[in-house]
C-alpha cells in the first residue's frame, strides 16, 4: 500500500478536526473534533511505525499512550461540559464569554469587577 | 505688678477655653444646686431676686465668662492705681525665644498708657459680658459666643500690655480671627457670614503691611522689644522710619477702620449688638490707634507718615460723619460714627497730641460702649434696628433714654460730657500744629526719651507726667503745618456734622410718636444696668483731663467748637421741629442715597479689586481645567482608546483565539518554507 493514502486520510481527518474545533458551537462536538485530531495523529503514528519498522515499535506504543490520554481527556472534558451545562444551562461556546476583557470603569475599585459567574446575574 | 498684669491677660484666656469645653457641664452641675432654692412667689422683690439667683448660677457659660473678666477688671484697676501712685515703667520677661535670627521676648510692659487702656478694655468687656448674659439668653450657641468674647478680651489685653512687637502681633491676629467668629455668629444668614469674611479679609490686607512694618522697625533696631525699638528711633535712617511707620499704618487703617480699609466696619453690624459694642469701644478698632500711640516716637521722627495719617484721618472723619448722617439703621449710624471718632484720634496723633488721642480713646470707649449697649436695648424692644420703626421710646424706656442721651451728648461733644473735653484737646492741638506752635509740651517726653537713648527705660519715666522736659532736639522734624490745618478744618466741620447726626438719631429714636407695633418696655435689668453704669464714665471722664494742663480745654477753642456743635444740632432740631413725624435727613435730597451707601465705596472696590480678582480666579480655574487637567485626562483617555483597539481581539471566544493561533502557525510555516 502506498504511503500516501493513509497520510492523506490522516491529513483530512485532522483538517476535519481543526474545522470542528474552530467552527462548531456545541462544546461536545468540539471535544469530538479534538478526538478526531488525536486519531489523525494516531493514524500517522501507526502508518509511520509500519514504514519505520523498528524493533521497539515506538509508534504503536505511542499510539496506545495517546489513546489512553484521549480517554482521560474526554472524561475530563465531558465532566467540564456537564458542569458548564449545569451552571449556565448551555454548552454553546459562542455564549461562554467569561474570558472576555470587559469594559471596566477605570475609576471604580477592583471589587466592582464582575466575577466569572457574572453572566448569571 | 507684671505678675498681676499677666494674670489679668491669662484669666480671660483661660475662661475662653474653659467656657468652650466645660460651659454646659458646669450648667449641669449647678442645676441641682439652683433647684434647692425654694421656688419664689412671683412679684415680690425677694421673689425677683430669687429668680435672678436661680437663673444665674445655673448658667455655666455665663459664670465662666463673667467672673474671670470681673477679676481681671479688679486686677487692672489695682495695676492702674499703682501706676498712678508711682508712675514708672514696669517690664517683665517670661522667656526669650530664639529664632535663629533676631530673638523675641515674651514680655509684658506696664506704663501709664498701657495700664489705663487695659483698665478701659476690662471695664467695657465686663459690661459687655454681663449685658450678653441677658441679650444672648435664648441663643443655643451662647457658650461659644461668651468664650470668643473672653478670648477677644484676652487678645486685646495682650496687645495693650505686650512689651514685644511680635507678641503684640499675636494678640493682634487673635483679635482678627475672634472678630471673624463673633461678627459671623449668625453664620446661617448669608449676609452675616459674608460680612464676617469681609471684616477678616479687609483687616488682613492691612495686617500684611503691619507685619512687614514690625519687621522693618525690628530689623533696624536689632530687637522686637517696643522699648528697644523706640530707643533706637533717633539712630534709624529716615527712609527706614518712613517705610516702617507707613507699613504699620496699613495695619492701623485696617484694624481701626480708617479710610481706604474702613468698609468692613458698617457691615460688621450684622453681628450681635454686644459684639459691636466690644469691637467698637474697647477692642479691635482701639488697637490700631493704641499701637500708634505706643510707637509714637517712631511716628514723630517720620513726619511723612504723620502727614499720611492726617490725610487719612481727615477723609475718614468727614466722610464717615456724612455717611452716618444718612443711615437709616441705628447700628450703622453708630458704626460710621465710630469710624469718624477713631479718625479724631488718628488726627490727634497726626498733629502731635498722643495724650489727647488716648484721652479721646478712653472717653470714646465709654460712650460708644454705652451707645451700642443702649442701642441693643432699643433693638430688643422694638424688634428691629431700622430707625423708621423707632420713635417715642422716651417714656417707655427711661433708663435707656437717659443713658443714651448722655452717650449722644458725649458723641456730639456737648459739655459736660466726656467727648467735649477730649475732642477739644485734639482740636486745639491741631490749631497749634497748624500755626506751628508747640505750647502744650506733649513732645517733651518723647524728645527726652530720644535724648536718653540707651535702654529707653529711664527716658520713659517722663511719659507719666513725672519729669516732663521741654527739650526738643534739632534732629526731630516738625509736623507740617498743612497737616494741622487739614485736621483742624475737617475736625471742626465734623463737629457740626456729628452734632447733627447725633441729634437726628436721638430725636428719631426717642421722640416723636411711637412707630413700632409692639408696646415698648424697658429692657431686662441685666441689660439695663450695664448701660446705666457706663453712663457715669461717659459723663464724668472728661473732668479727669482737667488735672493735666495739656488736656485742659482752651476757652477760645471750646467756644468755637461749641458754636459748631450748636449749629449742627440746632439745624437738625429746627428741621425736625417742623414736622416731628418725618426724618430730618429728607432734606439731603438726592445726595442721601450716595451718603447712605458710604459714597458707593463698596461698589468702587467691587469694580477695582473684587471683580478683577474674581476674573483672575476664573481664568486660573479655567486654565487648570482646560490646560492642565485636560493634558492629564487626555493622555489617559488616549491610552485607553489605544488599548481599546487591542482589546477588540479579547472577545472571550476561545475559538477565535485558536483560529488566531492556527493562522499564526500557518504564517510561520509558510515563512519558513518560503525563506529557506
Amino acid at each position: 500500500m502506498h504511503l500516501v493514502y493513509p497520510v492523506v486520510i490522516a491529513a483530512m481527518l485532522f483538517s476535519v478536526g481543526v474545522y470542528g474545533v474552530l467552527a462548531r458551537r456545541n462544546a461536545i462536538l468540539v471535544l469530538m473534533s479534538v478526538e478526531l485530531m488525536l486519531n489523525a495523529v494516531n493514524l500517522n503514528l501507526v502508518v509511520f511505525d509500519m514504514r519505520w519498522a523498528d524493533r521497539l515499535h515506538g509508534g504503536q506504543v505511542l499510539t496506545l499512550f495517546v489513546i489512553v490520554l484521549a480517554a482521560a481527556e474526554v472524561g475530563l472534558g465531558l465532566a467540564l461540559v456537564l458542569l458548564i451545562y449545569r451552571n449556565r444551562r448551555t454548552v454553546d461556546i459562542d455564549r461562554l464569554r467569561a474570558l472576555a476583557d470587559r469594559d471596566v470603569d477605570p475609576d471604580s475599585d477592583i471589587s466592582a469587577i464582575p466575577d466569572d459567574e457574572g453572566v448569571r446575574r | 505688678m507684671i505678675v498681676l498684669a499677666a494674670v489679668a491677660i491669662l484669666l480671660p484666656f483661660a475662661a475662653a477655653f474653659a467656657g468652650m469645653l466645660f460651659g454646659p457641664t458646669v450648667s449641669h452641675l449647678l442645676t441641682p444646686l439652683a433647684r434647692r432654692v425654694r421656688s419664689p412667689r412671683p412679684g415680690t422683690a425677694a421673689g425677683r431676686a430669687r429668680v435672678l439667683a436661680r437663673r444665674l448660677p445655673a448658667n455655666g457659660p455665663a459664670l465662666i465668662a463673667v467672673l474671670p473678666v470681673a477679676v481681671s477688671t479688679v486686677i487692672t484697676a489695682v495695676v492702674a492705681f499703682e501706676q498712678w501712685r508711682q508712675p514708672r515703667v514696669r517690664t517683665g520677661t517670661l522667656t526669650l525665644v530664639q529664632t535663629g535670627g533676631l530673638p523675641f521676648a515674651v514680655s509684658l510692659d506696664v506704663d501709664g498708657l498701657s495700664a489705663v487702656v487695659a483698665l478701659m478694655v476690662c471695664c467695657v468687656a465686663l459690661a459687655v459680658q454681663i449685658y450678653s448674659v441677658a441679650y444672648m439668653r435664648d441663643d443655643p450657641r451662647y457658650s461659644s459666643y461668651a468664650a470668643f468674647v473672653s478670648l477677644f478680651t484676652a487678645a486685646m489685653l495682650l496687645v495693650v500690655l505686650s512689651g514685644d512687637l511680635l507678641v503684640l502681633y499675636v494678640g493682634w491676629e487673635v483679635m482678627g480671627v475672634c472678630s471673624y467668629f463673633l461678627i459671623g455668629h449668625y453664620w446661617h444668614d448669608r449676609a452675616t457670614s459674608r460680612a464676617a469674611v469681609k471684616a477678616f479679609l479687609m483687616t488682613r490686607i492691612g495686617d500684611v503691611g503691619f507685619l512687614f512694618g514690625i519687621f522693618v522697625l525690628g530689623m533696624a533696631a536689632h530687637s522686637f522689644g517696643i522699648r528697644a525699638v523706640i530707643a533706637h528711633v533717633p539712630a534709624m535712617s529716615h527712609t527706614t522710619l518712613v517705610a516702617g511707620t507707613l507699613l504699620l499704618l496699613c495695619g492701623v487703617a485696617g484694624k481701626s477702620a480708617q479710610f481706604p480699609l474702613h468698609t468692613w466696619l458698617p457691615d460688621a453690624m450684622a453681628g450681635p449688638t454686644p459684639v459691636s459694642a466690644l469691637i467698637h469701644a474697647a477692642t479691635m478698632v482701639a488697637a490700631g490707634v493704641y499701637v500708634v500711640a505706643r510707637l509714637y516716637p517712631a511716628f514723630l521722627f517720620a513726619p511723612a507718615s504723620l502727614a499720611v495719617l492726617g490725610i487719612i484721618a481727615a477723609i475718614s472723619m468727614l466722610g464717615a460723619a456724612l455717611a452716618a448722617l444718612a443711615q437709616d439703621d441705628l447700628k450703622r449710624v453708630l458704626a460710621y460714627s465710630t469710624i469718624s471718632q477713631l479718625a479724631y484720634m488718628a488726627g490727634g496723633l497726626a498733629v502731635g497730641t498722643r495724650d489727647g488721642a488716648v484721652f479721646h480713646l478712653l472717653s470714646h470707649g465709654a460712650f460708644k460702649a454705652l451707645l451700642f449697649l443702649g442701642a441693643g436695648c432699643v433693638i430688643v424692644t422694638v424688634g428691629s434696628s431700622v430707625l423708621s420703626t423707632m420713635g417715642g421710646l422716651r417714656r417707655a424706656m427711661p433708663v435707656t433714654f437717659w443713658s443714651m442721651t448722655i452717650g449722644f451728648a458725649a458723641l456730639a461733644g456737648v459739655p459736660p460730657a466726656s467727648g467735649f473735653f477730649s475732642k477739644d484737646t485734639i482740636l486745639s492741638q491741631a490749631w497749634h500744629a497748624a500755626r506751628q506752635q508747640r505750647p502744650r509740651g506733649d513732645f517733651g517726653s518723647f524728645a527726652h526719651s530720644s535724648v536718653g537713648g540707651g535702654t529707653g527705660t529711664q527716658g520713659y519715666t517722663a511719659l507719666n507726667n513725672a519729669h516732663r522736659l521741654p527739650v526738643i532736639p534739632e534732629s526731630m522734624p516738625g509736623i507740617p503745618s498743612w497737616t494741622g490745618w487739614l485736621v483742624f478744618i475737617a475736625g471742626l466741620v465734623t463737629v457740626a456734622i456729628t452734632a447733627a447726626y447725633a441729634t437726628r438719631t436721638w430725636l428719631v429714636t426717642f421722640f416723636g410718636e411711637q412707630r413700632s407695633e409692639v408696646a415698648p418696655r424697658e429692657a431686662p435689668p441685666l441689660m439695663r444696668w450695664p448701660v446705666a453704669v457706663l453712663a457715669v464714665p461717659a459723663l464724668v471722664l472728661g473732668f479727669l483731663g482737667l488735672g493735666s494742663d495739656h488736656l485742659r480745654p482752651e476757652p477760645g477753642m471750646a467756644a468755637v467748637s461749641l458754636l459748631f456743635t450748636a449749629a449742627g444740632a440746632g439745624a437738625v432740631f429746627l428741621v425736625w421741629n417742623n414736622d416731628p413725624a418725618l426724618d430730618p435727613v429728607r432734606l439731603l435730597g438726592p445726595v442721601r442715597p450716595v451718603l447712605q451707601a458710604g459714597f458707593h465705596l463698596d461698589n468702587v472696590y467691587d469694580v477695582l479689586v473684587v471683580r478683577p480678582v474674581l476674573a483672575l480666579a476664573r481664568l486660573v480655574v479655567s486654565t487648570d481645567e482646560r490646560v492642565v487637567d485636560a493634558a492629564v485626562e487626555g493622555s489617559g483617555r488616549g491610552a485607553r482608546r489605544l488599548g481599546g483597539l487591542l482589546r477588540a481581539t479579547e472577545n472571550g471566544n476561545p475559538q477565535a483565539y485558536v483560529s488566531g493561533l492556527l493562522a499564526g502557525v500557518v504564517i510561520i510555516v509558510l515563512a519558513v518554507v518560503v525563506l529557506t
